[in-house]
């Protein structure tokens, strides 16, 4: 509780930041229009402002500095610029209109939760047999830590590409680079949380002659939770980022990568930046979400901290 | 349908060996641990050309390690050239500025308590966010060559590097701190000598993670826009010419130059921090 204030400061800061660096971004462009529009600007024509540094410009042109905050298409696009782009993009269209962020955001979520599912699923699969399995454990798991130093996101325009040439289309393609994406920090969490039971605690269900499906389920699962959670975080977060990518290379029509890419097409900043912030709420919530259900799960297990 | 079998055979002999290795004594010394994981990746590669070759799967959708080797061999020039633009130019520089201003930034932060309160949590949250996003916004900003992935770069590195290196400068205790106090010791001999050498197993878990950030970074900013070289580029282009030799060629050497990025930093972490218990032993 005590940081609410501090952070806020910060959050503060980085709004001030921000508006005080559209000025100079945004001050060619308005220049620009002001004289088109028929105002004396100094220096005049636009080859006679091309060199000019842009703190000089707006210190010679107070009076343009309030439309640098209203470009159509700006460099920079102001804080309150964002914020109305998303109203109405989210409250101001229908849900299913092609236009409303929340229609797009839902396409990638849908994806990115998905692929999650798999991810996860199938993660948790693959450590519960290297925990059982010595020679599984020897041979995958050096790849399955290599393999996360691998920039693997650069495999996701083929693998769309070629899911598409042989007739698979829409949503699994994306589920499956989000799914590749979340499937190794899974992995790599549940082996350590599967083996983080103490040799006591396993000896003592040893002597009570449990098998080892028994102590699966009686110990080693509930012990890993923890570590669980904490990868999950890391996966889900990792399956949006791959969802979104994977949108890029077809030209997808639908999704928040859809709506960067087709923004930086057009030059529509303020779109780019409006997706940007969908995703980063989407994200945000994702994350929180997961957190909610670890806490909740934990406390409920008498682990919570 | 031979080579399908023989694939099929190679990976059930290779598996038993494997298993044979894991049970027997063999499994605590270096040669094992190193000969399962090699024998396991090379029955991956023989089953996928087995598979290719015996089922004759067009490479348009999966060519044959073999002819991905092929390619890479025919193709150094070309690959080369991509590796020089993404990642010793942008990968690499993005990777120095970007680092070096969040222990900078950090160090800064952790003289004001206020401040490190306030930008911890905002730069946590900021780290878990999908950040590859502003790719677009900054090709715009800094054009299509280098410094827009160097800057995609900074970008995604620097909150990594920034939140651990301020739990890092926290490491050192304050038993610690005091007797540095009773040595008279001001806050920079205090910060050189004790704090930043505490701080360092956080800072490399950092580093470490941003090397991977770094090349996705940098590879994906080119998919936004790029000079004719560089990964990314030849990825999207040599897709839409279904040339995917290519690709997987490009994918090997990125694979390659992010886990010896990963094993640099390591090895340095290694030299820095060999007081640490997990570099003992």
């Amino acid at each position: 509780m005590r940081s609410i204030l501090p952070v806020l400061t910060v959050v503060a800061a980085l709004l001030a930041l921000w508006y005080a660096a559209v000025v100079p971004m945004n001050i060619k462009a308005a220049l620009t229009d002001a004289e088109r529009a028929g105002m004396t600007v100094q220096p005049e024509g636009a080859a006679a402002r091309r060199d000019l540094s842009a703190i000089q410009l707006v210190l010679d042109n107070p009076s343009v500095i309030s439309a640098t905050f209203q470009q159509a298409r700006p460099r920079l696009p102001a804080p309150h610029q964002v914020v109305v782009e998303l109203w109405n993009t989210t409250a101001g269209q229908k849900v299913t209109s092609k236009r409303s962020l929340i229609y797009h955001g839902w396409v990638t979520l849908s994806a990115t939760l998905l692929g999650f599912a798999i991810g996860t699923i199938a993660g948790g699969l693959l450590a519960v047999g290297i925990v059982h399995n010595r020679a599984m454990d020897m041979s995958v798991m050096p790849w399955a830590i290599a393999s996360q130093t691998i920039p693997i996101l650069a495999i996701a325009p083929m693998i769309i590409v070629v899911l598409n040439s042989i007739g698979v289309q829409g949503l699994l393609p994306k589920a499956i680079i989000s799914a590749y994406l979340s499937f190794f920090p899974v992995v790599v969490g549940m082996v350590k949380g599967l083996r983080s039971p103490e040799a006591g605690q396993l000896d003592l269900l040893k002597t009570y002659h449990a098998s080892a499906g028994q102590s699966l389920w009686k110990l080693r699962l509930p012990a890993s939770l923890p570590y669980l959670f904490a990868s999950l975080k890391v996966a889900i977060a990792a399956a949006l980022v791959g969802a979104i990518i994977g949108e890029l290379p077809t030209g997808a029509v639908s999704g928040l990568g859809a709506r960067l890419l087709a923004g930086s097409y057009y030059g529509q900043t303020v779109q780019i930046w409006a997706a940007l912030f969908g995703a980063a709420i989407a994200a945000a919530g994702l994350v929180g979400l997961v957190g909610w259900i670890e806490r909740l799960v934990l406390t409920r297990m008498g682990m919570a901290k | 349908m031979i080579l399908v079998l023989g694939a099929l055979a190679f990976w059930v002999l290779a598996w038993l060996v494997n298993v044979a290795i894991a049970n027997s004594g063999w499994a605590e010394t270096r040669i094992g641990r190193l000969a399962v994981p090699i024998l396991f990746g090379l029955t991956l590669l023989v089953v996928w050309e087995g598979l290719v070759r015996g089922l004759n799967v067009p490479g348009v959708i999966l060519p044959a390690p073999t002819d991905i080797a092929t390619r890479m061999a025919s193709s150094t020039g070309i690959l080369w050239q991509d590796f020089h633009q993404t990642f010793l130019r942008g990968a690499l520089r993005g990777y120095a500025i970007g680092c070096a201003a969040a222990v900078l930034t950090a160090i800064a932060v952790d003289r004001i308590d206020f401040l490190r309160r306030g930008l911890l949590p905002v730069g946590s949250f900021l780290a878990a966010l999908p950040i590859v996003g502003t790719a677009p916004i900054l090709v715009m900003w800094f054009g299509f060559d280098w410094q827009s992935k160097a800057a995609v770069v900074v970008v995604m590195v620097f909150f990594p590097v920034l939140v651990n290196t301020v739990a890092g400068l926290q490491a050192a205790d304050l038993a610690q701190r005091d007797l540095m106090r009773t040595y008279g010791a001001g806050y920079w001999p205090t910060l050189i000598k004790l704090r930043l050498p505490a701080a360092m197993p956080f800072l490399f878990n950092g580093l470490k993670i941003a090397t991977t950030l770094a090349l996705i970074g940098a590879i994906v900013a080119e998919f936004f826009g790029s000079p004719t070289m560089g990964m990314g580029f030849r990825i999207s282009t040599s897709v839409g010419q279904l040339a995917l030799d290519m690709v997987w060629a490009e994918i090997a050497v990125a694979a390659v130059a992010g886990s010896l990025f990963y094993g640099v930093v390591a090895l340095i972490e290694r030299q820095v921090t060999f007081w640490h218990p997990s570099q003992r032993g």
